[in-house]
């Protein structure tokens, strides 16, 4: 039973980690190395929020996000523009922004347990016989309403169309007269608001540290490659599968096993499917 | 009204230059000296930089922005002549390192072995485990080659072999300084020059074929895949070698080879100084370490230095440094009236 319950409280966690990474990768092909990055930015923006400017955390949650958002539009706008399409160049582009990002919060202090964000409410319910605390509980709420949220913006907006079209094919998209660099803008500003609504859900249980940054961008990694890259519903089946595979690890091997169960995964996808487990079938494009 | 006029750049090449890149018409010392200045003041002034440095501490650093170039070197080789971008450069470092340090301290081999046994064994072993990743392209080998280094350390760290988090220590150091000082550079300039004939030779050609159109390489009967396991042989070999050196320097192997700087900077360093001429990845080392080392008292706002450097290179002047200051010393230029 526990192994059940965690196991989808788990796979929730990393499905909202690796939400804006395979948002961001499924509208404008653009893999985002800074994910992990913007994830801290967000814990952090949140804790200045609340520890500095003496803010109430809801407002402080949503400032946070709206600064997420223009972080990730900036971002896009003054560098990934001119790079995209040359995969060489925006591997390493966005790969050294978040390189930066993370070593400059190294240098400001965000390491080992200082900075920690407080849980929305105390205590804990039984559920199915098992103890689990309010935090989780919220983590599951908001992870099912971001999705829901989501897939209502992707299909019944202007948007939200629009960018299902550039995902399904750029070039028909433009011929329809869908600017795409404006779509990409959002796709990253959108991408970069998951990633901080991750932060600010995901935080209260562990500490604002910069090694909580390159964990995230490994396992949202994971997660879009064992579902394959840009595949939505492939990304949450994967953290489905990842999640349940890291907490048997943890009861049956050791914890600090878990982030190795992911990294094999990664390898092991990339070798013998790299399209993803339910990825569609574009094999030119990622193997010869 | 009227009429603006308008310039633009003429460019010619210099005389001596044949049909082609690299293939030159010489007949006089002048020429000669043309062509070979560059290349002298190469490899003289690499040879004479021990000499030059003040102290024990800065011929430290010059080794270590030797380890560097060959990584670079390296990276540049897979990734503007085959295709592969690999961000895994401390993988090589650290499974070298590791390779050296495991039969120097457990095994009791002496140095004048561990180093070209860990170099070969190194490029093997590194080469049969990103075998099965060669076919992927693109973000897909990027992504692969990120988490090989990951793996390792965090394997050695959860499964507490090869001294877990503390790494080996008592390696045995190099007899003589000025081996240490000037064996890794030797084998800069070899590699160098050796990697530059074979992106020459005919090898070279089959190399760019696939990665400008793997499609047609393959076409031709020719296996992509073991074209790219030569390069990946090469690279490792050179990783390799600067980890078992590295390890010797520092007499102790730990999880720090396998971290992001061996992978970070290379990649930094072959794009200043100038991706796909081979000498430009040399040079970019040759600024970028020297530059990191003064800057070593402000901790990891360092690497926040070089990773604004490689984003401003990048989006501005991705063409680098070497192939502008190529351009300008084989061509004239002058402004004409349109």
């Amino acid at each position: 039973m526990e192994i059940l319950v965690y196991g989808v409280v788990n796979s929730l966690t990393l499905a909202l980690m690796a939400l804006g990474f395979t948002l961001v990768y499924g509208i404008s092909r653009l893999p985002n190395f800074a994910h992990g990055a913007l994830y801290i930015i967000a814990g952090f923006a949140v804790w200045v929020g609340l520890n500095t400017l003496g803010l109430n955390y809801v407002i402080s949650a949503l400032l946070a996000l709206v600064i997420m958002g223009l972080i990730g539009a900036a971002m896009y706008q003054s560098v990934l523009i001119r790079v995209r399409g040359m995969a060489t160049s925006e591997i390493i582009a966005s790969y050294a922004i978040g390189l930066a990002i993370l070593e400059f919060l190294r240098w400001l202090g965000f390491k080992g347990m200082t900075y920690t964000l407080p849980t929305f409410k105390e205590g804990f319910v039984l559920i199915l016989g098992v103890p689990v605390d309010m935090q989780r509980i919220f983590i599951i709420i908001i992870g099912a309403l971001v999705f829901i949220l989501l897939w209502a913006f992707t299909h019944y907006t202007k948007i939200g169309l629009a960018l299902r079209g550039m995902a399904q094919d750029e070039r028909a998209a433009m011929m329809l007269g869908i600017d795409s660099d404006r779509m990409a803008i959002v796709a990253m500003a959108l991408g970069s608001i998951l990633a901080g609504l991750a932060a600010f859900v995901l935080l209260p249980l562990g500490n604002i540290a910069v090694e909580a940054g390159y964990n995230v961008l490994i396992l949202a990694i994971a997660v879009c490659i064992v579902g394959g890259l840009g595949s939505w519903v492939g990304a949450l089946l994967a953290s489905f599968l990842i999640g349940f595979l890291q907490i048997l690890t943890w009861v049956y091997i050791a914890s600090h096993f878990q982030i190795v169960v992911a990294l094999l995964a990664i390898v092991v996808t990339l070798i013998f499917k790299p399209s993803g487990i339910f990825g569609r079938q574009k094999e030119f494009e990622e193997r010869v | 009204m009227e009429r603006e006029e308008h310039y633009r750049h003429e460019r010619l090449d210099r005389g001596i230059k044949v049909r082609t890149e690299g293939i030159y018409a010489v007949s006089s010392w002048v020429e000669m000296s043309y062509l070979l200045v560059p290349r002298l003041f190469l490899i003289l002034g690499l040879l004479a930089l021990p000499l030059l440095m003040p102290t024990a501490y800065w011929q430290r650093v010059i080794s270590i922005v030797c380890i560097y170039a060959l990584l670079a070197v390296g990276f540049d080789l897979l990734a503007h002549f085959v295709g592969l971008v690999s961000l895994g450069g401390g993988f090589f470092v650290g499974v070298g390192g590791y390779l050296a340090a495991i039969m120097n301290v457990y095994l009791g081999v002496p140095l004048a072995l561990t180093v070209p046994i860990a170099t070969l064994a190194g490029g093997i072993i590194c080469t049969l485990l990103l075998l099965p990743c060669l076919p992927l392209r693109g973000v897909y080998f990027a992504i692969a080659t990120l988490m090989y280094p990951l793996i390792f350390t965090r394997l050695i760290e959860a499964l507490d072999i090869f001294g877990g988090t503390d790494g080996i220590v008592g390696v045995s150091s190099w007899p003589n300084p000025w081996i240490e000082r000037y064996l890794i550079i030797v084998i800069v300039i070899l590699a160098l020059f050796a990697i530059r004939r074979l992106v020459n030779e005919d090898f070279g050609l089959l190399m760019r074929g696939v990665k400008d159109n793997d499609q047609a390489v393959k076409a031709s009967g020719i296996s992509i895949t073991s074209v790219k396991a030569v390069a990946v042989f090469i690279t490792s070999l050179m990783g390799c070698f600067g980890g078992a050196y590295l390890v010797h320097i520092y007499m102790w192997s730990g999880l720090s080879q396998f971290a992001l700087d061996f992978s970070i900077i290379p990649i930094a360093a072959t794009v200043i100084g100038g991706g796909g001429t081979l000498v430009g990845p040399v040079l970019g080392t040759f600024i970028l370490v020297p530059l990191s080392e003064i800057l070593r008292e402000f901790g990891t706002l360092r690497i926040v230095f070089y990773c604004v450097i490689l984003v401003i290179f990048i989006v501005f002047k991705s063409e680098g440094i070497m192939v502008y200051a190529e351009r300008k010393y084989h061509q004239f230029q002058q402004w004409v009236k349109v």
